[in-house]
């Protein structure tokens, strides 16, 4: 069965699959019935405009804003309004918009909090001298406390605590947001990297030429809807999405 | 404090000091006795103190709900005991039996005050709380009627001291020798449940429970993404706060033998609260030791006071009162001066206020 929308074949391999998702934010239906599907391995971003409801989409995923209608299915089973901590001990991790990091615990207090769910204590040691391998940023600074880290370096910490706990699924929401250029540059690297690694991830990112640049496929949001939906090479090159998104004109 | 009672880094001087303090606290109450027997019941109240500031602790300094009513749970354990053992009811339960109740039942008060507030945070969850903890003193000042509980504010009178077997705590008797008052009595009694108060909270501060709280407390919605099931948690810091405060109510009704709703004013509810702040949030012994402090030295005051004013200038100029008030707020303006996260900073809070700056 081949989506004609999505070009993407089948859901049978779909870790994350949402069917006429509806959310609503503040009285206002943000989330206006959406398909869309991430497969195991892939790195899929969803891209948009400031409020077209990206974030309002990410937050009905991991339960922090109710879905109003349609249904979330993940690794085959629905999880429609299932709370963010329960998502988490499946798997399913999230790194939630503006980093959220602990401001006052230290790197290496932060990560271990991202393995709260596990009790494998020699293996999380382990895991964490990985995350440092990842970001050698961060072992430079392991007891510094993550408020003193800049912008850059907070979203590393976020992604690296974030895959401490062992995720199949990565939920990333504006990882470049607030920062300086050449930082973005690098945070496009580390998810990546991080997708390299083998884990899954949906990006939900404003600079669409970064995020269809490491993308396998897009999918363009617009005013609470899907408007368009593919391979991310072809999507980079679509006019529509040039003129729209990339700041180039039509013609 | 820290560097001296740590047992790993400074063994032997660790070990030292924890047996002087051990000795200094098995002959406390016979060195105060010796001065009157009214500095033991202030060492004792003072001790319940310290149990209530290490219970809101554990709502506000680990799990960072402010708690502006934290008194009513104290209130709850005393009405409980009083009730179950005295001659209002006729009822007369041992004091092993009612305290857990009453632990239970300001346990389920404390789940039944965060259950409407999780969504709260901040000035509103103090409002709420304050409301809540004006609202059980109501309640207890009023339910004498159609039915009469709680006998309104004439209060509870004849509550039955502490028992076991033969051995009332209220009775004085010589034992080996030394004059073993009631409040003596007590204070060991309190000595053994402030040990284990500590302990609980020096195991919980270093539990998964209390590494949520500290992810609680730093940002919800991450400590969510954590995987930690925030609800849970909240109510459980609820629930376990109000239920040592529960038992410290239980205590005090039984020491008291006489207990009404003029005891849990809101007044009282700030003071422990100040306690918890002025020592330093977070930390036990920081809160240990501003509990002591705000206990002492207003009964200090009260003796020194008067006096010394008879002797500078003849007569009275200034009601003990004042000066304890002035003081109060003087040292409080100076603590957020000069050491705004307490007395006794917790690592953690030193830390947030640094990267807050």
């Amino acid at each position: 069965m081949s989506d004609p929308v999505t070009g993407s074949s089948g859901s049978a391999s779909a870790l994350l699959e949402l069917s006429k998702l509806e959310v609503a934010y503040g009285g206002i239906q943000a989330v206006k019935g959406i398909d869309l599907h991430v497969d195991k391995g892939e790195l899929v971003c969803l891209i948009g405009a400031n409020g077209a409801g990206k974030t309002t989409t990410l937050k009905g995923i991991c339960g922090l804003q109710p879905v109003k209608r349609g249904t979330i299915r993940y690794d085959g089973k629905d999880i429609t309004g299932r709370p963010a901590f329960e998502l988490v001990r499946n798997g399913l991790a999230m790194v939630p918009e503006g980093r959220g990091v602990f401001g006052a615990l230290t790197i290496e207090e932060n990560l271990a909090m991202g393995a709260y769910v596990r009790d494998d204590r020699a293996a999380i040691a382990t895991d964490i001298e990985r995350i440092f391998h990842l970001f050698p940023r961060l072992k430079e600074r392991r007891r510094q406390t993550a408020g003193t880290l800049s912008g850059g370096e907070q979203q590393m910490l976020a992604m690296g605590r974030a895959l401490l706990s062992k995720p199949r699924l990565l939920l990333l929401d504006e990882p470049s947001m607030g920062l300086a250029p050449l930082m973005v540059q690098k945070v496009f690297e580390t998810v990546m990297t991080v997708s390299q690694e083998g884990v899954t991830i949906l990006l939900i990112e404003q600079n669409a030429k970064l995020a269809l640049e490491v993308s396998n496929r897009g999918y363009v949001m617009e005013s609470g809807a899907i408007t368009l939906a593919g391979d991310a090479k072809t999507l980079l090159h679509d006019p529509a999405v040039r003129a729209a998104y990339l700041g180039e004109s039509a013609a | 404090m820290h560097a001296l009672l740590d047992l790993k880094q400074n063994p032997r001087t660790a070990w030292i000091g924890l047996a002087l303090i051990g000795v200094a606290l098995v002959v406390l109450p016979f060195a105060l006795a010796a001065v009157g027997t009214a500095w033991v019941r202030i060492t004792n109240l003072a001790i319940l103190f310290v149990l209530l500031s290490l219970g809101l602790n554990i709502v506000v300094g680990f799990a960072g709900l402010l708690d502006l009513g934290y008194i009513a749970f104290y209130a709850v354990g005393a009405y409980t005991y009083a009730l179950l053992a005295s001659p209002h009811f006729n009822l007369h339960l041992p004091f092993w039996i009612v305290l857990p109740i009453g632990a239970a039942v300001a346990c389920f008060f404390g789940a039944l005050l965060g259950a409407p507030t999780l969504k709260l945070r901040g000035d509103y969850l103090a409002i709420v709380t304050l409301g809540f903890g004006e609202i059980v003193r109501i309640f207890m000042n009023n339910l004498s009627q159609p039915v009469n509980i709680t006998n309104g504010p004439q209060g509870i009178t004849l509550i039955d001291p502490f028992r076991i077997g033969s051995f009332s705590f209220a009775e004085r008797e010589t034992i080996a020798g030394l004059d073993f008052t009631g409040p003596v009595k007590y204070y060991y009694f309190l000595i053994v449940v402030l040990l284990a108060v500590i302990v609980i909270n020096l195991r919980l501060q270093n539990s998964r429970i209390g590494r949520a709280w500290e992810a609680i407390r730093e940002d919800e919605i991450a400590a969510r993404a954590m995987g930690i099931n925030t609800r849970n948690m909240k109510l459980l810091a609820f629930a376990m706060g109000a239920s040592f405060g529960g038992v410290s109510g239980g205590i005090f009704a039984a020491t008291q033998g006489f207990i009404s709703p003029e005891s849990f004013v809101l007044v009282e509810s700030i003071m422990v609260l100040s306690m918890v702040v002025l020592g330093g949030m977070g930390n036990i012994w920081g809160v240990i030791l501003g509990a002591v402090l705000l206990s002492f030295v207003p009964e200090v005051l009260r003796y020194t006071v008067a006096p010394a004013q008879q002797a500078l200038f003849g007569r009275l100029l200034i009601e003990p009162e004042v000066i304890r008030m002035l003081l109060f707020g003087l040292a409080l303006v100076l603590m957020m001066l000069f050491r705004p996260a307490g007395i006794l900073p917790s690592a953690l809070r030193k830390r947030e206020l640094e990267s807050r700056k």
